[in-house]
């Protein structure tokens, strides 16, 4: 078998002048880190972070059925939009279990954005090409769209200091039109860091543009570049899911602790009847977060054992959290042991180091004012 | 690399790992080079005790960062005869001072003539550029 070509973003130069360590991430050459990534992970707690997530899928569907095809493939209820708004969730299987998670746009009534996870883009293209073929129009537009995020405290006025005060006035998962340094973009206000902050879609060749214009104008106020590793700490803290690690097409929303993306009423889509089925009954397990006890560090694939070390459940995700200061993790426990407070084994590497159940996320941004 | 990233005076594996001939025991540690591929140190354990004998190229312990998790192997067979306790609370002390402050354990070879053997500076800055690429 042969490896499949890498592909490179339009901003792999400006990684590559940044000193960025580049490796093979969902087929793409992705920048894994460039200062180191605590480094960058409390760049974008305290100032800012600038990230290329260009290798995300975007999907756009348009027209009459275009907003029936969108809901009947995905478990939130779509119809409750307004034009300008987006919501976080996921796409299923018949069986009820995790497709991919997503962002769905919603830019108008006849005019829909659905971003894919990169390592999904094929699989989630074929799946809304399929629903869409007589219904509605289909363009799979990720080989054109870029992907930049722009995530921390001093995001906004990173923006503000190219001339896009008036973003600061987006709400929560809204988004609209604007022209950044000269590129006409749409920007929404939403993350993957537990952060404040925009993701911002722009042409594929126009992304340096807007990446030099706001690193520049944000260098002075504490921006830096962000690779793939501090991302994965970022959402780590503030418990978001990383499809392939928490959630995959072996677990369903609702034991992964998505069930506020589940809109069990909201009429028939793909999935729905086995999601209300598991709904009717109490959940065998469930995706918790923890802490480290001992000495270790919590890895994704590493077994978890009860106290009599009976092999219980896996760590889908684990690594030290920089800002939190603890080795955290998340992983499927048996309900009964998923309670706050419950102590846990986590084998790593032969070693059981001890785990204790914590509330999630792990780390919450200060209100906005509350300094 | 250049010289202070490897020490003429320390001898080296392929692994990553350097060796300290010359003193009473010989100090064992991860050089420059692994600690620039491994980032952020976060996590240093060492699975032997004072006492212990380790064989070459067994594990001795681990070392993870944020990423990350690498093995840590003995350079050469012999006693464990020092351990250093400080990296169990500062596992930055490698990012800080790999060739000094971090040494791990220091052996009792069973055969100093191993010491000798293990890569001199010049072999392995030609093994760490062949690495890089």
């Amino acid at each position: 078998m042969t490896e499949p070509e890498l592909r490179r973003t339009s901003l792999y130069p400006e990684h590559v002048a940044h000193g960025a360590r580049i490796v093979a991430f969902a087929g793409w050459e992705m920048p894994i880190q460039y200062t180191g990534i605590v480094d960058e992970h409390q760049a974008v707690r305290s100032a800012a972070g600038i990230f290329d997530v260009s290798h995300m899928g975007e999907l756009r569907l348009r027209g009459q059925y275009s907003s029936h095809v969108v809901d009947y493939l995905v478990t939130g209820d779509v119809k409750k939009l307004g034009d300008g708004q987006a919501l976080y969730t996921c796409a299923c299987n018949e069986r009820g279990t995790i497709l991919d998670d997503l962002i769905v746009y919603r830019r108008a009534q006849e005019d829909w954005l659905v971003v894919c996870n990169g390592a999904n883009r094929t699989k989630m293209s074929a799946h809304f090409s399929h629903a869409a073929e007589n219904h509605c129009d289909y363009e799979d537009e990720s080989d054109k769209t870029a992907l930049i995020a722009l995530q921390g405290p001093k995001a906004f006025e990173v923006l503000s200091a190219i001339g896009n005060a008036d973003l600061a006035s987006l709400k929560s998962f809204h988004f609209r039109d604007a022209v950044l340094a000269g590129v006409h973009t749409t920007t929404a206000r939403t993350g993957y860091t537990g952060e404040d902050g925009v993701e911002v879609f722009c042409p594929w060749a126009d992304a340096p543009m807007v990446w030099r214009a706001l690193l520049a104008a944000g260098a002075p106020l504490g921006l830096k570049p962000v690779g793939l590793g501090a991302r994965d700490t970022l959402r780590l803290e503030a418990r978001l899911s990383l499809y392939g690690n928490d959630i995959d097409e072996t677990t369903h929303p609702l034991e992964a602790g998505l069930g506020w993306i589940v809109a069990l009423q909201k009429g028939d889509f793909v999935g729905g009847a086995a999601l209300r089925q598991i709904a009717q009954g109490p959940l065998p397990r469930k995706l918790v977060g923890f802490e480290m006890v001992g000495r270790g560090i919590a890895r994704h694939g590493y077994l978890l054992r009860d106290a009599s070390s009976r092999e219980v459940g896996v760590c889908t995700s684990g690594s030290p959290g920089p800002t939190v200061g603890k080795n955290i993790g998340l992983g499927y426990l048996p309900a009964e042991l998923s309670e706050v407070g419950t102590h846990f084994l986590v084998d790593c590497r032969g070693k059981n180091i001890e785990a204790v159940v914590v509330k999630t996320p792990f780390y919450k941004r200060p209100k906005a004012g509350a300094k | 690399m250049s010289e202070s990233q490897v020490p003429s005076d320390l001898r080296y594996t392929k692994d990553h790992e350097w060796a300290r001939p010359g003193g009473a025991d010989v100090p064992i540690g991860v050089t420059a080079f692994a600690v620039e591929q491994l980032g952020d140190v976060t996590l240093v354990s060492l699975d032997v005790k004072v006492g212990d004998t380790v064989a070459a190229g067994k594990t001795f312990g681990t070392i993870e960062s944020v990423k990350t998790l690498s093995d840590l192997f003995a350079p050469v067979a012999g006693k464990v005869v020092r351990i250093n306790d400080a990296l169990a609370t500062k596992p930055e002390l490698v990012n800080e001072d790999c060739y000094g402050k971090a040494w791990m354990i220091a052996i009792a070879p069973s055969d100093p003539k191993e010491v000798a053997a293990l890569m001199d500076a010049s072999t392995y800055r030609d093994h760490i550029k062949a690495a890089a690429h």
